[in-house]
């Protein structure tokens, strides 16, 4: 019975394909692809309403350096972009490991795809908890969706839409981290649970890595835009 | 996620073999309300559609009373809708209101979600030859965030204050401050319609994932990309634009509520209300018009573009003849879908930009002529000496050819922002657009009805019934909107006209539109009598009918009753493309038919 499921189940299988798939890859993953095309259109709104706005009053946008220039609980000012280095390493150190994580998948090894996700999801929340830090250090300093960011000595007061953007493009992008926590942790635990030994392959592990590695890269140009430029 | 269903199987081989499954007893709710078959959620997607048609024409039937007889009072009006008509004359904030929420009903939930929701879960698995979409699961929850956006959208319709007013763009700042003062839709309502706005924009982007991922590669043995039905291609190019567009109306609309609600100000610059000076500064009102437009304008495009499809499939079918020019075709969807980001600007010509800018803008709107010109010369081509069957879906796409010509000519004129600057605003817009994506889209609505019923519901639907929807609806609604292009210099938006001796002269005018606009309201009421009493009372289709129109597609190969994983066997492979009508001296080959010794590929 088992055995004639199987032989009818190859048959159907053949009969499946239309052809080749234009990108030779699963349904999932192309599913996953044009999700991160569609969030990247996200995104892009948003920064391009940042730049917008930015660029229509220049003298008044703050220099990143002086905003940003704290380690929350360690130094108070003089330490510019310490802090947000910190974070990006972390950030960008939590890709590496969901690297080896799909790796170990892509070989069937439960306890190396575990070994790696644990960091992963560990780099992740020590990201968010970063973040956490960093906007109750701002908000402490006075700004917030409503009132401006100004320089310690009060002589610079800047415009309230640097921070109005910078707490929501960075509150989407965190967002996106605490989202990919959580499927993290979702794989972790199914993964313990042996469920994608079950199934055969470790594809949902790439799938989610697909997306970590995009709120990776988005990361990258909220970091640009922010504390570079 | 999209694997939850899958995983059950042990399956090195992860292909789509979870929903053939037929040892599995379905409930009720499984069946009928949960169900994961796209055949069901298709019927779904159009009933729902079909409901919110009505609300929206509805609404439009209201406001058309104003406009008919500005100093008249109807005392039922007071009846229904109570504070808002006291006396029987409609509140100049209601209408507003009304008209507000007959944009959004009909561009969103009606011509996008009831439109290609409908057809794309019911043609797509159907016509490639899938057992359903690439995950039934995503596919169940991108009906129920409709569902439940639905569900907003309506209850705000019956709050305290009235539903949004500031008009479907939901322009800043009219929108963009939570002040009663300035117009009661910019409380709750417009509050409950950005939160209805984005779990619409859940369900597109779920529905299109699935739309896309499932052309590309659930298509069944030999069924290459370019053997595809046109309605297809159409299906997935709109989802192709609704999954890169909709995120920019995403982004807009929550700057906004935080505007709204956190007193940011994204949009908001410098605003005195009763001589207050607002805390708002540095936002601009004409960047949430480039981020609206920017999904506002493939928007259109996703409105059209399943029409064209169903128009093209249904127009081949019944004038038993290939599509004319199939791959010309298929590279103009592209062409437009391209182009269609380039244009957004096109809305925004009397916003003080740039000549320069401008022209730019003026040169693609008119680049995208082109790409439409070549799809409706095809049409017209593929009718050319064909042997016509001339049945209600087939009048429907005929009456779209017609539409779609007529609107696109209005369409040269507004392009030129030279002329637009003049007639913006005015009812020569209301004109153009009413035909070219309004009426347009709901003839190759109807014309997908009226062909694939027999396919949803193993019937028939009434032939005289449709007859008499179809000339009802062609000839009003050419009443309706073929005067307005001359009704020059009167803007639209206006809740009264009567103060303005200019436009007296208009009035009759006025009239005569509302008197048929509540013609053509009628005439869809009988659409939808013959749509339910078909249901249950149609030609029931026999054993050896399932192929009522005589098409080639594969849709036509599958059993009458419905069936979840829709063939009882194997699923047929694919030898030749969708439009072999009249050769090798048949009326038809089905794409399953192997080709013939010596016989080459279209």
């Amino acid at each position: 019975m088992a055995e004639a499921a199987t032989i009818d189940q190859n048959k159907e299988a053949q009969l499946w394909k239309g052809g080749k798939s234009p990108f030779g890859s699963s349904y999932g993953k192309i599913m996953m692809w044009y999700f991160l095309i569609s969030d990247t259109f996200t995104f892009a709104a948003l920064l391009i309403a940042y730049g917008a706005l930015r660029f229509a009053q220049v003298e008044s946008w703050p220099m990143p350096s002086h905003v940003f220039d704290s380690v929350p609980g360690l130094i108070d000012h003089g330490a510019p972009l310490v802090f947000v280095s910190f974070m990006t390493f972390t950030l960008i150190l939590s890709s590496v490991t969901m690297v080896r994580a799909v790796q170990e998948g892509f070989q069937m090894n439960k306890w190396g795809v575990v070994k790696w996700l644990i960091p992963t999801i560990i780099g992740g929340l020590i990201f968010l908890g970063s973040q956490y830090l960093e906007w109750s250090h701002l908000i402490h300093n006075g700004m917030t969706m409503t009132s401006p960011w100004s320089s310690s000595s009060g002589d610079f007061v800047s415009t309230v839409n640097f921070g109005q953007l910078f707490f929501t493009i960075t509150g989407f992008h965190g967002l996106h981290v605490t989202f990919g926590v959580i499927l993290n942790s979702w794989l972790l635990i199914e993964t313990l649970k042996g469920r994608f030994d079950r199934v055969g392959h470790y594809e949902m592990v790439e799938k989610v890595g697909l997306y970590w590695h995009f709120v990776d890269l988005v990361w990258v140009f909220v970091f640009l835009c922010f504390y570079l430029l | 996620m999209a694997d939850i269903a899958t995983d059950v199987h042990a399956h090195v081989d992860h292909h789509h073999d979870d929903h053939h499954d037929h040892h599995h007893k379905e409930t009720f709710l499984t069946k009928y309300i949960f169900s994961q078959d796209h055949k069901m959620i298709s019927k779904q997607f159009l009933i729902t559609g079909m409901f919110w048609a009505v609300i929206g024409a509805l609404l439009s039937v209201i406001f058309r009373m104003q406009l008919g007889w500005p100093e008249e009072t109807f005392p039922i009006l007071e009846t229904f809708l109570g504070k808002w008509a006291e006396g029987g004359r409609l509140s100049n904030d209601f209408y507003y209101a009304l008209v507000t929420m007959h944009g959004t009903i009909l561009v969103f939930f009606v011509l996008t979600a009831g439109l290609s929701g409908t057809f794309a879960n019911l043609l797509i698995p159907l016509q490639v030859g899938a057992r359903d979409m690439a995950s039934p699961f995503m596919n169940l929850l991108s009906y129920w965030f409709f569902f439940a956006a639905s569900l907003v959208m309506f209850a705000s319709l019956f709050i305290q204050t009235g539903p949004a007013s500031g008009g479907w763009t939901a322009y800043p700042p009219l929108n963009g401050i939570r002040d009663l003062a300035i117009n009661n839709g910019s409380g709750l309502g417009l509050d409950l319609w950005i939160g209805s706005m984005a779990l619409f924009i859940v369900s597109t982007l779920l529905g299109g994932l699935n739309y896309v991922a499932t052309i590309i590669n659930m298509r069944t043995k030999g069924m290459t990309m370019w053997k595809l039905p046109l309605t297809i291609w159409a299906l997935l190019f709109t989802a192709v634009l609704g999954i890169l567009s909709f995120p920019a109306l995403l982004a807009a609309v929550s700057m906004m509520e935080f505007d709204r609600l956190l007193g940011s100000s994204f949009f908001l610059s410098e605003i005195i209300i009763n001589g207050q000076l607002l805390d708002h500064k540095g936002g601009s009102p004409i960047l949430f018009q480039h981020l609206f437009w920017f999904l506002g304008h493939p928007e259109v495009y996703i409105i059209i573009l399943p029409a064209f499809g169903i128009v093209s499939e249904v127009l081949s079918v019944h004038s038993r003849k290939p599509i004319f020019g199939y791959r010309a075709m298929v590279l103009s969807i592209m062409a437009i879908v391209v182009i269609s980001f380039l244009v957004w600007a096109h809305h925004m010509f009397v916003t003080g930009m740039n000549p320069l800018v401008g022209s730019i803008f003026v040169l693609f709107t008119l680049i995208i002529a082109v790409p439409s010109a070549i799809k409706v010369f095809n049409w017209i081509s593929t009718l050319w000496r064909g042997n016509l069957r001339l049945n209600p879906p087939m009048l429907f796409a005929i009456g779209f050819v017609s539409m779609f010509i007529s609107g696109g000519l209005t369409g040269i004129f507004l392009g030129n922002s030279a002329i637009d600057i003049q007639l913006h605003d005015t009812y020569f817009v209301v004109a153009h657009f009413h035909i070219v994506m309004g009426v347009a889209a709901f003839f190759g609505m109807f014309a997908g009805i009226y062909h694939w019923f027999p396919k949803m519901y193993g019937r028939l639907m009434n032939n005289t019934l449709g007859y008499i929807h179809f000339f009802v609806t062609l000839i009003g609604s050419y009443m309706i909107f073929f005067p307005m292009h001359f009704m020059t210099g009167l803007p639209r938006r206006y809740y009264t006209h009567s103060n303005f001796t200019t436009f007296d002269n208009f009035g009759g005018l006025n009239e005569f539109i509302s008197i048929m606009a509540m013609v053509v309201f009628l005439a869809q009421l009988i659409f939808i009598f013959n749509f339910l009493y078909s249901i249950f009372n149609g030609y029931k289709l026999k054993k050896g009918e399932e192929n009522p129109w005589g098409a080639t597609t594969l849709e036509w190969t599958t059993p009458v009753e419905r069936l979840h994983g829709n063939w009882p066997g194997d699923i047929p492979a694919v030898h030749r493309w969708p439009y072999d009508y009249e050769v090798n001296g048949e009326p038809f080959i089905m794409q399953t038919t192997p080709l013939k010794e010596g016989e080459v590929e279209h």
